[in-house]
């Protein structure tokens, strides 16, 4: 083994080594390799720095080892796979030889986002860091070039790269890279060159297998919940149950004395008890019956809720989008179509619950996380510990899912108020009760739709006024009281339906409960209400619904290739039997367009069985096919689980529901067959595929209920809506 | 003192005969593949083999499990090649993963049981709660490993 690579294998185990002298971890990076594959080590993150970098993403080791850092973090969706076959691409590099770390968040902050703003939200991974990463890949190939035409003093147009070597055709020379890394290092370009366009690429659109699974069939890829440092002590906390509210008092006593216990924590809003085990710490807090001052809060539920969403309906709304006359349209007379519909709030309940594990000292604080946003992490970490964000270290970790959840760390500023408080180092783990419960959820909604069918049957105005939480001021990216967000009007704004007057408008209330991005954000609800109610138009229009939404969206190809797709495929128009129905639902979210059929069966209990979904996305592009198959079916179970079940309720201010027998969501038993089919329009587009898929969903469910039952569904999850009448 | 066999290994151990077998496996024994998703026997991220069954190890107290022999994903294969664990890596099953260590101990014990599974059998026995939702990769690798088995 040669030199360099000997450096890049001994600085990485340098750095656990160190880390573990620190307190770090101590872990085997141990897993079955794949002669034909690249990989990542059990530990995601890596040293920020490596010999032989060619650019800040990219290091090749004299051996040819390829170090190629993601800028965006592995939740489950694929990124660390997609993101360096994007680099590769450009590279013409062998792929058995890339290894995957994620990029450096306290690097970025040192080299003034080197590696854009690393936010792992909005189903951004590719569709934003596609250009950056053909760049990085090419540049580096071109750099690689001119190293081996130097040294074989030869004009570079003469050579070219493939499988991690330059050749020279003419002499017939080769060079593998390794042996040019540290040259190409050096070469400066006078300018970057050309990306391949999509007609070139001969890696992207390949099948791959995902790099992280060789780590998750045998218990090797670490979890923030993973960390073990020496001297490290464990919490469990539970705050206030009324979100807002603060600790009043606590008596220890209870916990004091019990083996293994340590500490009583008390912060503003919650207490928790340190202890030499997970368990122990969490059976002590169980003893403990803190009082809390709740206020006003302590008072509502979500049926109050419920009345205010429906209530500010009839109030003034701010305008999202005004085309044409509404009045003017609806003053004409004709059928007049309107309903309500509603959505509740909604737990993301990752697998793994939230925790994190802190190591804080004077001058330097580490962090061990699943973190979707890790230079947020860093400011909030600085918040919490007082101390600079340059003295902050974030090590992130594979993410036991995301779903925007971990876009904000409460469970870490805890975890460094608790070890402000012991002086060692603290892993804080959220129980699943603690998880459900001291979410930020994805907000309760009320929104009214009304329509103007003209003589054909088809809408000539559409008025829609939308009543939901603000996401943005809940999580204080925003202080507006009132105005338009995205997030609300996501879906509604961006209709793509052809309605000649169409006006979008929403109030923004929020109430104690903490609101957040949840998987697909305002799509998640809008999707819902949109195609809802599209059905029951065209359902009003006498109409099929696959036809209806086909008429108004004339013209636009994309569209119309996901819905010819879905409708091919699904065999749509040929009879079901009794009790039985198709569901359409078409929707464009996150720069991708995403239709499904649903097919369900009603019992005569009313029991609702999903038992087939057919999918067709339009990403424009895919990198990885078997990642975009996975992440559809994905969100359509996601999205299940919220049609089928999901509520959160309110009660005394309090969340009612604590853990999965409360809050029910899809397992096999409920998992109908999906079909995922592409209809790409390429191009310029690129969209997000981490969102979509959840979307399309409980509309698609909703609207083949009611053509199985005839009882259209208003509101979710469909547990609570009644499907058969009383006998 | 409790002494349990994990993995083929003695361990004496001295903590609460009611201390849950997950936090045995997790924090005293520093076996981390297998996860805490619940602590109410509902998820099944927890899953273990104790005696060759399928446990849910949060809801079994390490006193019930003295003398018994406990596998965790760490020791179901030397080498990563369990049947269900190919299968697992040929389907590309794991999302997040998170769960997967738990889906994999179920899937090996329940083929056991059942070595040629229909998709009712698969849908009935095995309960593990997902949230990326890889059960439709999950199914096929069951079906997958089943074959593999036969061979």
């Amino acid at each position: 083994m040669n030199q360099i690579v000997k450096t890049f294998v001994s600085r990485r185990q340098f750095v656990v080594a160190s880390a573990t002298a620190a307190g770090g971890l101590a872990i085997s990076v141990a897993f079955p390799g794949l002669a034909d594959a690249a990989s990542i080590g059990s530990q995601a993150w890596g040293p920020d720095n490596a010999p032989n970098e060619v650019n800040a993403f990219l290091a090749i080791g004299p051996d040819g080892g390829i170090l190629i850092r993601s800028p965006h973090q592995e939740m489950g969706q694929g990124a660390i796979t997609a993101l360096p076959m994007i680099v590769a691409e450009e590279l013409e590099c062998d792929w058995s030889k890339v290894k995957v770390e994620y990029a450096s968040p306290a690097r970025n902050l040192r080299e003034k986002n080197v590696y854009g703003p690393m936010t792992t939200v909005g189903s951004r991974g590719v569709r934003t860091s596609w250009q950056m990463l053909l760049q990085a890949g090419a540049s580096a190939r071109v750099r690689l070039i001119q190293a081996a035409a130097q040294r074989w003093n030869v004009p570079a147009a003469e050579c070219e790269a493939a499988d991690s070597k330059v050749l020279h055709k003419a002499s017939g020379r080769s060079l593998d890279y390794g042996a040019l890394a540290a040259d190409a290092g050096k070469i400066k370009l006078d300018k970057e060159p050309a990306i391949r366009t999509p007609d070139q690429f001969k890696f992207i659109g390949k099948r791959v297998a995902r790099l992280d699974t060789p780590l998750k069939i045998n218990g090797t890829a670490q979890f923030a919940i993973d960390t073990r440092l020496p001297g490290m002590v464990y919490a469990a906390i539970n705050a206030c149950p009324v979100p807002g509210g603060k600790l009043a008092s606590v008596d220890e006593a209870p916990a004091k004395g019990r083996r293994g216990v340590q500490h009583v924590v008390k912060l503003d809003n919650a207490v928790a008890v340190v202890a030499d085990s997970f368990w122990r710490a969490k059976e002590a807090l169980a003893l403990l019956k803190p009082e809390w001052d709740t206020g006003a809060a302590g008072k509502t539920d979500s049926a109050q809720f419920a009345k205010m969403y429906r209530d500010t309906l009839d109030g003034p709304m701010v305008g999202a989008r005004n085309d044409g006359n509404v009045d003017a349209e609806f003053a004409k007379g004709g059928k007049i179509v309107e309903a309500t519909y509603e959505a509740p709030h909604l737990a993301h309940a990752t697998m793994e619950p939230l925790n994190a594990t802190v190591n804080l000292q004077t001058d330097k604080l580490d962090v061990w996380l699943g973190s979707q946003t890790p230079m947020g992490s860093i400011r909030q970490a600085a918040a919490a510990s007082g101390l600079k964000p340059e003295q902050i270290e974030i090590h992130n970790c594979f993410l036991g899912g995301g779903f925007g959840r971990r876009s904000i760390n409460d469970e870490m500023r805890q975890a460094i108020l608790v070890a402000k408080q012991v002086g060692k180092p603290v892993k804080l783990v959220w129980t699943r009760e603690e998880d459900v419960t001291q979410d930020r959820y994805r907000p309760q909604a009320a929104v009214r739709m009304k329509t103007a069918l003209g003589p054909n049957g088809m809408p000539t105005a559409f008025d829609a006024k939308i009543a939901v939480g603000s996401i943005l001021r809940s999580t204080g990216i925003n202080k507006v009281e009132n105005g338009v967000e995205a997030q609300a009007v996501e879906g509604f704004a961006n209709i793509p339906y052809a309605i000649p007057s169409l006006r979008v408008g929403c109030m923004l209330k929020n109430t104690h409960v903490p609101v957040m991005f949840w998987r697909s954000v305002g799509s998640s609800q809008n999707a819902f209400f949109v195609e809802s109610y599209v059905d029951e138009l065209a359902h009003t229009a006498g109409q099929d619904g696959y036809k209806f939404r086909r008429a108004l969206l004339a013209g636009k190809s994309d569209f119309l290739g996901v819905l010819d797709k879905i409708a091919e495929k699904s065999d749509w128009g040929k009879p079901l039997g009794q009790g039985r129905g198709r569901g359409i639902a078409i929707h464009e979210c996150y720069g991708s367009i995403i239709g499904q059929v649903a097919e369900v069966t009603v019992s005569k209990k009313g029991e609702v069985r999903v038992d087939r979904v057919v999918a067709a996305v339009d990403c424009g592009h895919v990198v990885n096919p078997g990642i975009v198959e996975a992440q559809i079916q994905s969100g359509v179970i996601y999205g299940l689980s919220a049609a089928l079940y999901g509520e959160i309720t309110i009660k005394d201010g309090r969340v009612e529901q604590t853990n999965f027998d409360s809050y029910q969501v899809v397992t096999l038993a409920d998992t109908p067959k999906i079909e995922v089919y592409f209809a790409l329009s390429g191009g310029k587009k690129w969209g997000g595929i981490g969102e979509p898929g959840t979307a399309a969903t409980a509309p698609a469910v909703a609207n083949a209920v009611f053509a199985a039952t005839g009882v259209r569904a208003r509101s979710l999850p469909l547990k609570n809506v009644k499907l058969v009448g009383p006998a | 003192m409790i002494t349990i066999t994990v993995n083929g290994k003695q361990h004496r151990l001295d903590v609460e005969s009611e201390m849950p077998l997950l936090w045995v496996i997790r924090d005293e024994l520093g076996l981390t593949g297998t996860k805490f998703g619940c602590g109410i026997s509902m998820c099944g991220a927890c899953t273990v083999h104790v005696n060759g069954e399928a446990v849910r190890s949060c809801g079994m107290v390490v006193g019930d499990v003295a003398g018994k022999s406990v596998t965790t994903i760490e020791g179901l294969s030397p080498d990563s090649k369990h049947p269900v664990q190919q299968a697992w890596l040929a389907e590309d099953v794991p999302q997040c993963g998170y769960c997967q260590s738990g889906q994999i101990m179920a899937a090996a014990a329940f083929l056991k049981e059942h070595p040629k599974p229909s998709d009712a059998d698969i849908d009935a026995n095995l309960t593990n709660i997902c949230r990326c939702g890889t059960y439709v990769r999950i199914r096929n690798a069951i079906h997958r490993a089943a074959a593999l088995m036969k061979t």
